[in-house]
């Protein structure tokens, strides 16, 4: 039902995504750490969305409180009365911001529309149905995990009361059987669209931190859109020197190699686990992979862009290659690429020098809408 | 949809208003309506009034209560109105047991909106008010734009706290004791009057006489100053003075009008919540409450009864205070005999059997604000009893931590933040500062300082409205700084106070 306050409440919205397209640039190059991260929200700090006003700084202020406690005994954080003062030192003064909580779907969303991405066609045909577990009810009967404790001892109480055997000095609550309740749900099917990204890096000696971190937050950014597109979202972690193995996120992020640099190894790899797991029939699949674009050989280009051709890009929605700009400069493999699968609709190219061409970099990997 | 109340709870309600006037309560008729969690999360935003003007802030504020209400944080049972008739809006999904105590509490409020002295002035047809008040706005955005209409809000709302807090109410004519005082100004110094002339030189020496002149004169300069003495409606003086276009001047007033409106509040927050809990609670548990109730009544008062170490929980500390001032009075635990005896003994078993809490208490709830309640009822036993104590911030540590709880630092503290009711005091001191047409204003400093970003921005809010620079004497960390901003940058310059 349309409540009146829906027209404020859009005009707050869109200030607040006014404010943050304004500084998106900034968030992006900051990746996940624009924000405390929650489940599925971040909060991100809006600066200047508080009416200001001539008021007390907090920290100088401290107040009355009442409880327990011996002097010197500190605060829990949350406990002290909302103010801004607390758990936000190095913010320094001039840029007071107010904490807005914006969900990863929302913020996909702005970048969607500054960026002008466009959505995506599903091209998965069958729908994976997965169920979720929704609670709804209270029972008389359950299994002991789903107990409700406050229901229950409010039941117990409330019998031990009207029988008389309640004792206020010594009010010991002893549930029976019958005084228990138990959380009751149901099983909600839910059809989703599927979708998996693979990524591969390049993890030999000439990838340093800095082009670790930049494929990180191009990542994050990453994830965000297409979670934003589909409903279930997958991620794989490929990483490669001269040999490749799959490892999880943390490891993708952290590991470093000496050797030397055989891309093939990586895209055999991404080959094989899509083919085991993945049938482009129900899923979609994207494989990004990074790297400084130095290869071993001219052979294993060659063996790459065959493997590409023939099998790889027939089964994914889009290929994507970032090139990451290393100490030792760029080197020939994206030109490689470009020469011989640049002109297939669903490969994107991208070359990324610094933090800042993060943003375009993007744009060039999720502007194609495939 | 607002809705009327069901037929059982009707019955419901003209039970408890029954108990509640059979105690003595005084209240304006009350109107209940019945709203869903995000009609009454909306009416919240609006601060009670459905029919206010637009803006975003109101979006903002629902936005984080219905967050609240989603993560379970925190749950709003009730909302009344300072109005007559009282408007009452009791959540729909609330349990029986709940609306009960709901009915009960809503009528202690509106018994003290009634009565309490703080309130006396206010707009008791605030609804209609409120109503007018954004048809204004309305129009206002018809013929001038959105943006600029809310823009202009934006930084009327940054002001909205510059009104004289301790003032009876809303002053809406100039004072007439100020032409009284320019016309003693005027008078002749003739110095102390002789009935001997022949002792005139004696008792009034050329050099006195020079002084009386020199300080007339000093009064005078003074008087030449604008305003005269310091004016702590600043939201006044900008309306008499600034040079505001027609629509501008109109919602400022719009914006002063409503923040008088909801000043008492502000400044009865204890004692109003307290009162009303006080009857909540008497009402519930000698008469409304049926024994399967009796847990479920014990769950919710205890909720909004309960207390965090690092915030004072208005609603339990007046609560407990008003319990404590019936007790000691219907004991006599008062006046000289009482305040003289040091024998603890005594006065554990001190007990006159006056009877006159009951009195006491409507009386107190009658004459009193938060600041005068809390000054001359809290007592050093109560300060213990409710285990009270004073916090701070330790920079060493980095945490907010008990500091102290001694009862003179206690009640200082407390008394220090009901001060102006939270706060700063900020006055116009100078409409032509330097000569220049600048408004000068100054914050009296109590021993805290502004919060410097908000400080320099609600400025530049200021600035706008007076469309010369402006400027800010205050203290930080103890030395004299006047900010300024001139329309165009920010600036600090140190000044001696």
């Amino acid at each position: 039902m349309a409540l009146r306050i829906d027209q404020d409440h859009s005009r707050f919205k869109a200030i607040v995504r006014g404010k943050i397209k304004q500084n998106l640039r900034k968030y992006v190059q900051q990746g996940e750490m624009i924000g405390k991260k929650g489940k599925d929200t971040i909060s991100i700090p809006v600066p200047f969305i508080d009416v200001p006003h001539f008021k007390y700084g907090h920290k100088e202020q401290g107040g009355v409180g009442q409880g327990d406690g011996e002097i010197g005994q500190q605060l829990a954080p949350g406990n002290v009365e909302p103010g801004d003062g607390a758990g936000k030192a190095g913010q320094g003064e001039g840029e007071h911001s107010l904490e807005v909580d914006v969900s990863l779907d929302e913020l996909a969303q702005i970048l969607g529309e500054e960026l002008q991405l466009p959505n995506i066609q599903d091209r998965g045909s069958e729908k994976i149905v997965t169920t979720k577990i929704k609670y709804t009810g209270i029972h008389t009967i359950g299994p002991e995990s789903l107990r409700h404790f406050k229901r229950t001892y409010k039941q117990a109480l409330r019998r031990q009361i009207s029988m008389g055997t309640y004792d206020p000095k010594n009010p010991i609550i002893v549930p029976l059987r019958e005084d228990r309740r138990y959380r009751t749900y149901r099983l909600e099917n839910l059809p989703e669209t599927n979708a998996v990204i693979i990524y591969m890096m390049d993890v030999s000696g000439s990838m340093g931190d800095e082009q670790k971190e930049i494929v990180r937050i191009e990542s994050f950014w990453l994830d965000a859109w297409l979670r934003h597109q589909y409903k279930g979202l997958e991620t794989r972690y490929i990483i490669h020197d001269a040999v490749a193995r799959e490892v999880d996120r943390e490891t993708f992020f952290h590991t470093r190699e000496s050797g030397g640099t055989m891309i093939s190894s990586a895209y055999k790899l991404a080959r094989d686990i899509i083919k085991a797991e993945y049938p482009a029939s129900s899923w979609n699949i994207y494989p990004f992979h990074f790297s400084d674009g130095d290869n071993w050989s001219a052979d294993d280009t060659r063996l790459c862009i065959e493997l590409l051709k023939t099998e790889i890009l027939p089964q994914v929605n889009q290929f994507a290659y970032g090139q990451v700009e290393s100490p030792y400069g760029s080197g020939q493999f994206i030109k490689d690429l470009r020469e011989h699968v640049g002109e297939q609709t669903n490969v994107a190219l991208s070359e990324i020098a610094d933090k800042d061409a993060i943003y375009n970099s993007i744009k060039d990997f999720l502007g194609k809408g495939r | 949809m607002p809705r009327s109340l069901t037929p059982r709870l009707e019955d419901l309600r003209k039970e408890i208003e029954g108990y509640a006037r059979g105690f003595g309560l005084d209240c304006f008729e009350t109107v209940f309506e019945i709203l869903s969690y995000d009609e009454l999360n909306m009416v919240a935003a609006y601060g009670g009034f459905p029919t206010r003007y637009p803006h975003w802030r109101w979006g903002m504020d629902y936005e984080q209560l219905s967050k609240g209400y989603e993560y379970g944080l925190s749950k709003i049972y009730e909302l009344v109105i300072n109005n007559d008739p009282c408007f009452a809006y009791l959540l729909e999904a609330n349990a029986e047991v709940d609306q009960k105590l709901v009915m009960a509490h809503v009528y202690g409020h509106c018994d003290f909106f009634k009565n309490n002295f703080s309130f006396r002035h206010t707009n008791r047809r605030m609804i209609d008010e409120m109503a007018n008040h954004a048809t204004r706005v309305r129009r206002w955005i018809d013929k001038i734009g959105v943006e600029k209409v809310e823009d202009f809000i934006d930084r009327c709302l940054s002001l909205e706290n510059l009104i004289d807090q301790h003032a009876p109410h809303i002053r809406r004519n100039p004072d007439p004791k100020l032409a009284e005082e320019q016309a003693k100004l005027n008078e002749r110094v003739e110095g102390i009057k002789v009935d001997r002339e022949y002792m005139r030189g004696y008792m009034n020496p050329r050099e006195f006489i020079d002084q009386q002149r020199k300080k007339v004169e000093d009064e005078k300069q003074k008087a030449k100053r604008f305003p005269e003495r310091p004016q702590r409606d600043v939201l006044a003086f900008l309306l008499d003075h600034a040079p505001l276009e027609e629509w501008e001047r109109d919602i400022l007033a719009i914006v002063r009008e409503e923040a008088y409106y909801f000043a008492p509040q502000g400044q009865t927050k204890i004692m109003n919540e307290g009162w009303a809990s006080f009857w909540h609670s008497t009402i519930m548990t000698t008469k409304a409450l049926k024994d399967h109730e009796i847990i479920d009544y014990a769950d919710h008062h205890s909720g909004t009864m309960g207390t965090q170490p690092g915030a004072l929980n208005p609603y339990k500390l007046g609560i407990e205070l008003f319990r404590d001032i019936e007790d000691r009075w219907n004991k006599g635990r008062f006046g000289k005999d009482w305040d003289e005896c040091d024998d603890l003994r005594a006065r554990r078993s001190w007990d006159k059997k006056l009877g006159l809490g009951r009195q006491k208490i409507f009386e107190v709830r009658k004459h009193y604000n938060d600041i005068t309640f809390i000054d001359e009822f809290l007592t050093a036993e109560f300060a213990i009893e409710q285990k009270l104590f004073v916090y701070g911030f330790n920079e060493k540590r980095n945490s907010w931590e008990i500091m102290d709880r001694e009862f003179r630092k206690v009640k200082n503290k407390l008394l220090q933040k009901l001060t102006n009711f939270g706060q700063p005091v900020i006055e116009v001191v100078d409409a032509n500062d330097e000569n220049r047409g600048e408004l000068r204003l100054a914050h009296k400093h109590d021993g805290l300082d502004l919060k410097g970003d908000y400080a320099r921005e609600t400025l530049r809010n200021v600035q706008s409205l007076w469309r010369r620079p402006v400027n800010l004497v205050t203290k930080v960390e103890g030395k004299g700084v006047m900010l300024r901003y001139d329309g165009q940058s920010h600036s600090d310059k140190k000044v001696e106070l």
